[in-house]
C-alpha cells in the first residue's frame, strides 16, 4: 500500500462561460487530515464534488487515483462503493426518520427475507453512535438533536459505509464553539483509526489546529500544498496564499465625496429562525450618501441574514435594534415598508428570491414599484413600457425587447434587470448582495459602472460581497463579520485583503 | 468571433444557436417565431380543429343555431367557474371546493325564493353573499393560516356539500318563479323587430367587433408610439377580419335561433371584467408575480396575504354567480348539484395554457379550454357517444394539453 490515498491530477472543470476549475492538482497522504484552503468561489466545493462522483467522470477532464489505482466515479453510489465519503455542509438527514433510520438510508439493513432487520439497524446504530462519542437512542428522531448532534450522525452514516476517504465541507459552519471542539476531537480519534478526512474550513484557527497538510486553492487553481507536520504554518501564511493574487484595475474610477449620514443601524440583533443561536449579533454601522460602504465576511457570517433582517424583517425572529434614515427612526417590518422607507435589497440569489423568470422584463422591472405607474390600481401599461425601455437603455440590457422573458437573458443582463427594478422604486440605500456573482467581466464592469452612477447621484450603497478585490475596488469604507459580530471597520485606504482576511476569521481558538 | 463567421455561411453549427442570436440582434427566423407562439396560438387552433372536427362528425349539427345557443347555456357556469380557477391557478393554488359552493349557493337562492317566498333577487343577493362568505373562510385559511389550498378546498369541498344537505334537508326544490328562471334560459330578442332573425343580437354581435377592432388598433398605435414590436398591419387587419367573422357568424346563428341569451351578457361582461383586471390591474399583476415567483414576490413588497385572501374571496363570488346560473337553469336546487364542477373548471384553465406550478394563465385561455372541452361533450352527447366515452376522451386531452405544455417549457428551459 502506498504512503499515498488520493492523487487529483490537472483535473479542469468548466461551466458555460466559467472556468471553476484549473489544472487543479491535490495530493493526499493515507491517515491524515488535509484541510482545503481558499476564497469563497476558489472551487473547493467544485473540486469535491469532482472527486465524491456529484460530477461525473467525463464531465471534467484530469485523473483522479484513488487507492493506487485510476478512479472514474460515475455518482455518489459510485465514490461511496470505493470508500469515498462527503458530508456536505447542509445536512443531507430526513428530519422525521430516526436516526437509525437516516444511518441506514439506502444501505437498509435487510434480512434474509429482504425485510429490514430493525433489530440488526438498531444495534449496529447504536455501536456506530458510540464510536463517534453520541449518546443517543438510534430511535431518536433527527429532529430531536441539535445542529452538532446532526453533524456527528452524518459521520456515524458515513463510517457504516466503510469509509477510507472522508469529506466534509465546512462541518463547524453551523456548530458552536463546544460541538466544534467535540468534532475536532472525534478527527484526530477517526485519524488514529487510519481514515483520511479531507477538510473544507473558512476558520483557519480550526485548520492550523487539527491540519495536517493544506491545499491552497484561488481563483480555480491551485497555489501551493503547506505540509503542517514540518514546518510552522501561520494562519497569516495560509491567508497569503488565499489572496495573493494581482489586483487587475478593472474597477472604474471614481471621486469619493460622502455626504451625510443616510443610514444608521444600531445593536441589530437576529435569531436563526430555527435554531437557538444569534446570526446577526449586536451590529451597528452607518452609510453616508455617496457612499459604497462593502461588508465583507466568510460564509455563514451573517452578511445576508444582516441585509434582509433590516429589509422588512425578510428573515430571522426575534430582531431587535434600530434603523435611522436622515437621523430619523424608521419602521421597516414589512418589505413594503422598507420599500416605502426609501431602503431597496438586491439578493445575491436573483433567480430564486430576485425575479419572475417566467415574466418579461417589462413586469419585472415594475415588480417593485407598480403602484407609481398606476391610479386606483389601474397599470398605465405604455407608461410601464417607457419605464422598462428606459432601463434598458440605461443599463445596457442586452435583449430584443422589454417583452423578453427574463429567464432567458444571461446572468449579467438578469442582474441589470434586478437593478433596474430596484432603482425604479428610487431607493435612498441600495443593498447590493453579491451584485457580481456568476455573471462575466465584461457585465461586472457595467455594473460596477452603474453603482458609481448612482453613489454619483448621492444614493448610499452597501454592497456585500465575497470577492474581496471588488469589495477593494468599489468601496469607500469596508466593515467585516466574522460569526454574526462586526469583527472591524477600515477605510478602503488602509484595507488590504490580508488585513480583511485576519478580522472575517477572528474566531475564538478552538480547545486543543 | 468563429461562431458569427459560421452564422453568416448559414451552415450546420449556427443552428443550435439561433434563439440566442436571435434575442440578440432582435432577428428571429419564421421557425422560432411559430414555435414562441404556439403555447398561446395552439388552443386557439385546437379548439378550430375540435370545432370542425365534430362538425363534420355530426353532419353540421352541432354547429346549427338551435345547437350554439344550447352549448351557451349549457356550459355557461363552467365558463363562470373557470374564470376564477384560472386566477387562482395564476396565483399557484388550486381550489376542489367551487362544486360544492355551486350547490350551497344555488340551494340558500332556492330556500329563500321558493319555500319562504321572498322575491327573486334577494335569493341572489344571498347567494352571492354566501359565496363571499364562502370565498373569505378559504381565504383566510390559505393565507392568513398557510395551509394549503389543496386541502383548505379539500375539507371546503366536503363542507360545504355537507352544509348544502342541510340546507336542503335533504330534498330538491323546485320551481323558481319565471323572473328567476329567465337568467339562465331567457333571451333578449326582438327590441328591434325580427324579421325571421333578431336584429339587435347581430347589432350586439357587431358593436363587439368594432369595439375590438378600435381597442386592438388603440393599442397597436400606442405600442408602436412607444417603439415596441408589433404584428405586420396586414396581419393585424387578418387577425381583426378573422375575429369578426368569426363572432358576427356566431351572433347570425344565434339570431335564428332564439336570441341573445342573458348568460351570454353575464358571461361576455365577465370576461371583459376580468381579462382587465388580471392584465391591467395592480391586484391582477400580483397575482401573476406571486404564482411566478412566491419569494421575489415579497422581496418586492407584495403583500402576499391580502392578494391570495382576494384571490380566493373572488373565487367564491363566481362560484355564487354559477350557482345562481345553475339553479335557474335546472330551475331548483338538488343535494347534488355541481358535482364535479371543480374538475371541469380546473381542467378548463390547463388546457388552456395555465401552468400547474402558477404564475401563467389567462383568462381568455381558460375560456378557450372550456369551450374545447363543452365541444367536445357536445358533440359526443350529439353523436350518442357512452357517457363512460366521453370521460375517457376527455382525460386524455386534458392530459395531452398538460403533457404538451410541460413539454413546451422543459424545451424553453433547455435552450435557455
Amino acid at each position: 500500500m502506498s504512503d499515498t490515498i488520493l492523487e487529483m491530477r490537472n483535473i479542469t472543470k468548466t461551466f458555460p462561460g466559467v472556468a471553476a476549475l484549473q489544472d487543479v492538482s491535490i495530493v493526499v497522504r493515507r491517515g491524515e487530515i488535509h484541510a482545503i484552503c481558499g476564497e469563497n468561489g476558489a472551487g473547493k466545493s467544485t473540486l469535491m464534488k469532482v472527486l465524491s462522483g456529484v460530477y461525473p467522470a467525463g464531465s471534467y477532464e484530469g485523473e483522479i487515483i484513488f487507492d493506487g489505482r485510476p478512479v472514474h466515479f460515475r455518482g455518489i453510489r459510485d465514490s461511496e462503493a470505493q470508500g469515498v465519503v462527503i458530508i456536505h455542509q447542509e445536512l443531507a438527514l430526513v428530519p422525521h426518520l430516526s436516526i437509525a433510520e437516516n444511518i441506514f438510508l439506502g444501505n437498509e439493513r435487510c434480512g434474509r427475507t429482504g425485510l429490514i432487520d430493525w433489530n440488526r439497524a438498531n444495534a449496529d446504530a447504536t455501536a456506530l453512535l458510540e464510536s463517534v462519542g453520541l449518546r443517543e437512542n438510534a430511535v431518536t428522531p433527527i429532529v430531536a438533536l441539535g445542529v452538532g448532534k446532526q453533524q456527528l450522525v452524518e459521520i456515524a452514516k458515513a463510517l457504516s459505509k466503510e469509509v477510507k476517504l472522508l469529506i466534509l465541507d465546512e462541518p463547524t459552519a453551523a456548530l458552536n464553539d463546544v460541538d466544534s471542539a467535540h468534532l475536532l476531537d472525534l478527527l484526530r480519534r477517526l485519524r488514529d483509526r487510519g481514515i483520511t478526512c479531507i477538510m473544507i474550513s473558512h476558520k483557519l484557527g480550526e485548520i492550523t489546529a487539527i491540519a495536517d497538510s493544506i491545499t491552497v486553492l484561488r481563483d480555480g487553481r491551485t497555489v501551493e500544498r503547506l505540509d503542517v507536520r514540518s514546518a510552522e504554518v501561520t494562519q497569516d501564511r495560509i491567508i497569503r496564499g488565499m489572496v495573493g493574487r494581482d489586483l487587475h484595475s478593472f474597477y472604474p474610477d471614481r471621486v469619493s465625496s460622502p455626504g451625510e449620514e443616510v443610514l444608521r443601524v444600531e445593536n441589530w440583533t437576529v435569531r436563526h429562525p430555527t435554531q437557538d443561536r444569534r446570526v446577526v449579533d449586536d451590529v451597528s454601522f452607518t452609510v453616508r450618501a455617496g457612499e459604497v460602504v462593502g461588508i465583507a465576511g466568510l460564509m455563514g457570517a451573517g452578511r445576508t441574514e444582516l441585509a434582509m433582517s433590516m429589509f422588512g424583517r425578510s428573515y430571522g425572529r426575534d430582531i431587535t435594534g434600530r434603523l435611522f434614515l436622515r437621523g430619523r427612526e424608521i419602521r421597516a417590518r414589512t418589505v413594503a415598508e422598507a420599500i416605502g422607507n426609501g431602503i431597496a435589497y438586491a439578493t445575491e440569489d436573483r433567480k430564486r428570491y430576485g425575479l419572475n423568470l417566467i415574466d418579461d422584463i417589462r413586469h419585472n422591472v415594475s415588480a417593485a414599484a407598480l403602484r407609481k405607474l398606476a391610479r386606483f390600481g389601474w397599470v398605465h401599461d405604455n407608461e410601464e413600457i417607457r419605464v422598462a425601455e428606459a432601463s434598458r437603455r440605461d443599463m445596457n440590457i442586452k435583449a430584443p425587447s422589454v417583452m423578453a422573458t427574463v429567464g432567458k437573458l444571461s446572468g449579467g443582463n438578469q442582474q441589470k434587470v434586478v437593478l433596474s427594478k430596484w432603482l425604479f422604486t428610487d431607493p435612498e440605500v441600495l443593498i447590493l448582495d453579491e451584485p457580481t456573482r456568476g455573471i462575466d467581466v465584461g457585465a461586472k464592469f457595467e455594473i460596477y459602472t452603474i453603482v458609481n452612477r448612482l453613489v454619483a447621484q448621492g444614493k448610499a450603497v452597501v454592497m456585500i460581497s465575497s470577492e474581496l478585490p471588488e469589495l477593494l475596488g468599489m468601496c469607500d469604507r469596508i466593515y467585516t463579520l466574522a460569526a454574526g459580530r462586526l469583527t472591524g471597520e477600515l477605510p478602503v485606504s488602509e484595507a488590504t485583503q490580508e488585513k480583511l482576511m485576519q478580522l472575517m476569521a477572528k474566531d475564538k481558538e478552538p480547545a486543543r | 468571433m468563429t461562431d458569427v463567421k459560421s452564422s453568416s455561411t448559414g451552415q450546420g453549427p449556427s443552428a443550435d444557436q439561433a434563439p440566442a442570436r436571435a434575442l440578440h440582434t432582435g432577428i428571429s427566423d419564421p421557425r422560432t417565431l411559430v414555435m414562441r407562439n404556439l403555447r398561446q396560438s395552439g388552443i386557439f387552433v385546437a379548439l378550430v380543429v375540435i370545432v370542425a372536427l365534430f362538425a363534420v362528425l355530426t353532419d353540421g349539427v352541432s354547429l346549427s343555431p338551435g345547437n350554439i345557443t344550447n352549448i351557451v347555456l349549457q356550459y355557461s357556469y363552467i365558463l363562470v367557474l373557470a374564470i376564477g380557477m384560472v386566477i387562482v391557478i395564476i396565483g399557484g393554488h388550486i381550489d376542489l371546493s367551487v362544486g360544492s359552493v355551486v350547490a350551497l349557493t344555488g340551494s340558500v337562492s332556492a330556500v329563500l325564493v321558493i319555500q319562504q317566498g321572498h322575491p327573486w333577487w334577494l335569493g341572489v343577493l344571498a347567494a352571492l353573499a354566501v359565496g363571499l362568505a364562502v370565498g373569505a373562510w378559504h381565504g383566510f385559511w390559505v393565507a392568513y393560516a398557510g395551509i394549503p389550498a389543496f386541502i383548505v378546498t379539500l375539507a371546503g369541498m366536503l363542507l360545504f356539500r355537507g352544509l348544502t344537505l342541510r340546507v336542503l334537508d335533504n330534498i330538491s326544490l323546485s320551481p323558481f318563479p319565471a323572473e328567476y328562471q329567465r337568467i339562465a334560459a331567457g333571451f333578449l330578442n326582438g327590441l328591434l323587430g325580427g324579421q325571421g332573425f333578431d336584429a339587435f343580437t347581430l347589432l350586439i354581435g357587431g358593436v363587439a367587433v368594432a369595439g375590438y377592432a378600435v381597442s386592438g388598433f388603440r393599442t397597436r398605435v400606442a405600442r408602436i408610439r412607444y417603439q415596441q414590436p408589433v404584428e405586420s398591419f396586414p396581419l393585424f387587419v387578418a387577425r381583426v377580419v378573422l375575429v369578426g367573422a368569426v363572432v358576427m357568424y356566431f351572433a347570425w346563428q344565434l339570431a335564428h335561433a332564439r336570441g341573445l341569451p342573458i348568460v351570454l351578457i353575464v358571461l361576455a361582461v365577465l370576461v371583459l371584467a376580468y381579462g382587465l383586471l388580471t392584465r391591467r390591474t395592480v391586484f391582477g399583476r400580483q397575482v401573476y408575480a406571486i404564482g411566478g415567483n412566491l419569494p421575489a414576490a415579497m422581496l418586492s413588497g407584495v403583500k402576499v396575504r391580502t392578494v391570495n385572501f382576494w384571490v380566493f374571496v373572488n373565487m367564491g363570488f363566481l362560484s355564487a354567480v354559477a350557482g345562481i346560473i345553475y339553479s335557474s337553469r335546472s330551475n331548483g336546487a338538488q343535494p347534488a348539484a355541481g358535482n364535479m364542477f371543480e374538475l371541469d373548471a380546473i381542467a378548463a384553465a390547463f388546457i388552456g395554457g395555465a401552468a400547474v406550478t402558477g404564475g401563467v394563465g389567462t383568462v381568455v385561455g381558460a375560456m378557450v379550454g372550456g369551450l374545447i372541452m363543452a365541444v367536445m361533450s357536445n358533440g359526443m352527447q350529439l353523436m350518442g357517444v357512452d357517457q363512460s366515452m366521453q370521460s375517457v376522451v376527455k382525460g386524455l386531452v386534458l392530459l395531452v394539453a398538460v403533457a404538451f405544455d410541460v413539454y413546451n417549457k422543459r424545451r424553453a428551459g433547455a435552450s435557455r
